[in-house]
């Protein structure tokens, strides 16, 4: 085979991954870049490079409230869901017997098979003031009246935790399956604690799969419209939420896009963040 | 106008409408009450034609939307009666013969032929109305302290109000609280509507969407709607008969929705009798009771093919009252709109 011939088979092979990148990233990156350099005057689309648009997030403060808020969000839920998934993907990869497993990880991802609509409407109706979770604490005596739950940050944060403890339990998994145990054998050979395994072991090596899914529960979080908009009841909007009211009535796709940028942005400093420890061939 | 915005959206849409351009179907763009299989079938049985229906939220959308699609991809177009204008400025619509539309038998109110026609031309007709009012549990609240807004949004419900997630008929109802009238919102009213919301937000325990404010209402987490009203509360009615509304002194917002046939349809002869169909006594009696949503039907004749129960529910008898008592949405040009737009936002996040 010449060297051109083999040139153009490597081509081949990279073409369809190629197109597809460019047809359904780049391109449409394109356009929202273009579009938020537009302008809407009145209700007809001008096309130009103007900066307007961002420099209402200067001068609009419900906009950067915005900002605020989906960030302060997805922090907790990131944060909130790696405390919760590390400890079920350990207890999974190094006290579930091998045989079991799969069944446990099953069990794990169950959630999964329900619609995610479906799931966060059954979330309203459990932290409802007459719903599941009201009347146990009504139960046990821990309250008198029914507390507010619903349409609120926690209702809003336990959805996105629900959903994201799974998928960051598989992540965290796949990495520490993949540890050799004679790491954590020679470490008690040599008098360590299990804490001190834990710290200087265990939790070093497991960090590209903690990471990883961090990253992609960030990113999947932080541009999420379903869950704050059916469990956090509008009480507060993330941008994405504004982003929603932009387009339903004015059809301001300048702005839109605009806010998509910010948080294109926003997911390019979280990569840039980790990117030292991200594996995403691992998954 | 260029017609690249709405790529990302019309990209979908082509998909769906392959074969759009077959003699024996009609493509609507509809809202969800017209989704109902038993308002449909009887309209594709009668004709041998097969409807094909897409919802949409929000006249921007459908615009965005029905702008980047081919000419003749769509047929009918159900939009807010306040919106026709939008349509036919982005020439959207076709000119309808006011011959064909038996406006003469609908409430005098809701023909509306201000709003369906531009210059004279008739490019829409109403085919159902009803009130953004107070919803309520009858069995939690007192009756009478919804027969005010002052007393709705009072401290006496503090945390056990929702407020319907859409500003313009909500800051209608806030500006007739303070005796401003809906056709005359303009700039220097916002300071003072805007108090209003803060009021209005501060008692709330959420701003919810149909779906969000009737699991509210039926699951007690709050007792009132306010912007509910039959549509809100008409389909739980069977099941929690306490699920109820009513038009406070200060009267309620007017919705209203018109259908019209779009521009460049390749089956303009069947649009055509679609639109019959759904303004027929017959239609307004199935539209004005569509699983989805229900409401007052645009034609008074409807009302020989309703039953009593659902004539009841509608408040049929009660209608001469409340209409003379309601104002149309607020229907603000695009700068009052974007201004009104921020402040609803504002005060969402305050």
């Amino acid at each position: 085979m010449t060297a051109r011939a083999e040139r153009m088979r490597g081509w081949g092979f990279v073409a369809p991954a190629l197109i597809w990148t460019l047809a359904f990233f780049v391109v449409p990156f394109l356009v929202m870049g273009a579009m938020s350099l537009a302008t809407l005057e009145g209700r007809t689309l001008v096309w130009g490079v103007s900066l307007a648009n961002y420099a209402e997030l200067t001068e609009k403060a419900y906009l950067w409230r915005a900002i605020l808020v989906s960030l302060e969000i997805t922090l907790t839920v990131t944060v909130v869901s790696v405390l919760l998934a590390y400890p079920l993907a350990s207890i999974i990869a190094f006290r579930v017997p091998p045989r079991w497993q799969r069944l446990a990880l099953l069990l794990a991802i169950l959630p999964f098979w329900t619609s995610y609509v479906v799931r966060s409407y059954a979330w309203l109706l459990v932290l409802a003031r007459e719903g599941v979770v009201n009347q146990a604490l009504i139960g046990l005596g821990l309250v008198s009246e029914p507390v507010t739950l619903a349409n609120t940050r926690f209702a809003t944060v336990t959805g996105f935790v629900h959903f994201f403890v799974m998928l960051l339990t598989l992540t965290i998994y796949a990495n520490l399956i993949q540890l050799s145990p004679n790491y954590r054998r020679a470490a008690t050979d040599l008098g360590a604690s299990a804490f001190q395994t834990f710290r200087h072991v265990t939790l070093p090596l497991a960090l590209p799969g903690i990471v990883t899914g961090a990253f992609l529960t960030f990113v999947l979080c932080i541009g999420d419209y379903v869950t704050p908009q059916i469990l956090g009841g509008n009480t507060e909007l993330t941008v994405p939420q504004v982003i929603m009211v932009q387009l339903g009535r004015r059809a301001d796709f300048p702005l839109a896009s605009a806010l998509a940028i910010v948080l294109m942005g926003i997911v390019t400093l979280a990569y840039l963040a980790s990117a030292r420890w991200l594996r995403l061939d691992r998954l | 106008m260029t017609r690249l915005p709405a790529l990302l959206l019309s990209s979908a849409a082509a998909t769906a409408l392959t074969g759009a351009a077959h003699a024996q179907e009609l493509n609507a763009l509809v809202w969800c009450d017209h989704t109902d299989p038993a308002l449909i079938e009887p309209f594709e049985a009668a004709h041998g034609v097969k409807v094909n229906l897409r919802e949409y939220e929000g006249t921007g959308a459908a615009l965005a939307l029905l702008e980047q699609s081919r000419p003749g991809d769509w047929d009918v177009l159900v939009i807010d009666g306040i919106d026709v204008f939008r349509a036919v400025e982005a020439g959207i619509l076709a000119p309808l013969d006011p011959a064909d539309l038996p406006t003469g038998d609908f409430f005098p109110e809701v023909v509306m032929a201000e709003n369906n026609s531009v210059d004279g031309v008739t490019y829409a007709v109403t085919e159902k109305f009803g009130y953004n009012t107070i919803s309520y549990n009858a069995a939690k609240v007192d009756p009478a302290d919804m027969e005010n807004l002052a007393t709705v949004w009072s401290e006496k419900y503090d945390g056990r109000i929702s407020i319907y997630d859409y500003y313009l008929p909500v800051m209608g109802l806030a500006a007739m609280a303070e005796g401003i009238a809906t056709a005359d919102i303009g700039p220097d009213d916002l300071e003072t509507i805007g108090g209003v919301l803060s009021t209005m937000r501060a008692r709330a325990a959420s701003v919810a969407g149909v779906v969000a404010a009737q699991t509210a209402l039926a699951t007690g987490e709050v007792d009132i709607v306010v912007g509910g009203g039959e549509w809100l509360t008409a389909v739980l009615a069977g099941e929690q008969p306490d699920l109820t509304w009513t038009i406070p002194e200060q009267g309620a917002v007017r919705w209203a929705q018109s259908i019209g046939v779009v521009a460049g349809s390749e089956n303009p002869d069947l649009a055509l009798e679609f639109v019959k169909y759904i303004v027929s006594p017959e239609g307004q009696a199935r539209l004005a009771t569509s699983s989805c949503f229900w409401g007052m039907p645009a034609n008074a004749k409807a009302g020989e093919f309703l039953s009593e129960d659902q004539k009841a529910i509608l408040r049929w008898d009660s209608q001469p009252d409340y209409l003379a008592r309601s104002q149309l949405y607020p229907a603000p040009d695009a700068d009052l709109d974007i201004e009104m737009q921020d402040l609803w936002l504002e005060t969402l996040q305050q």
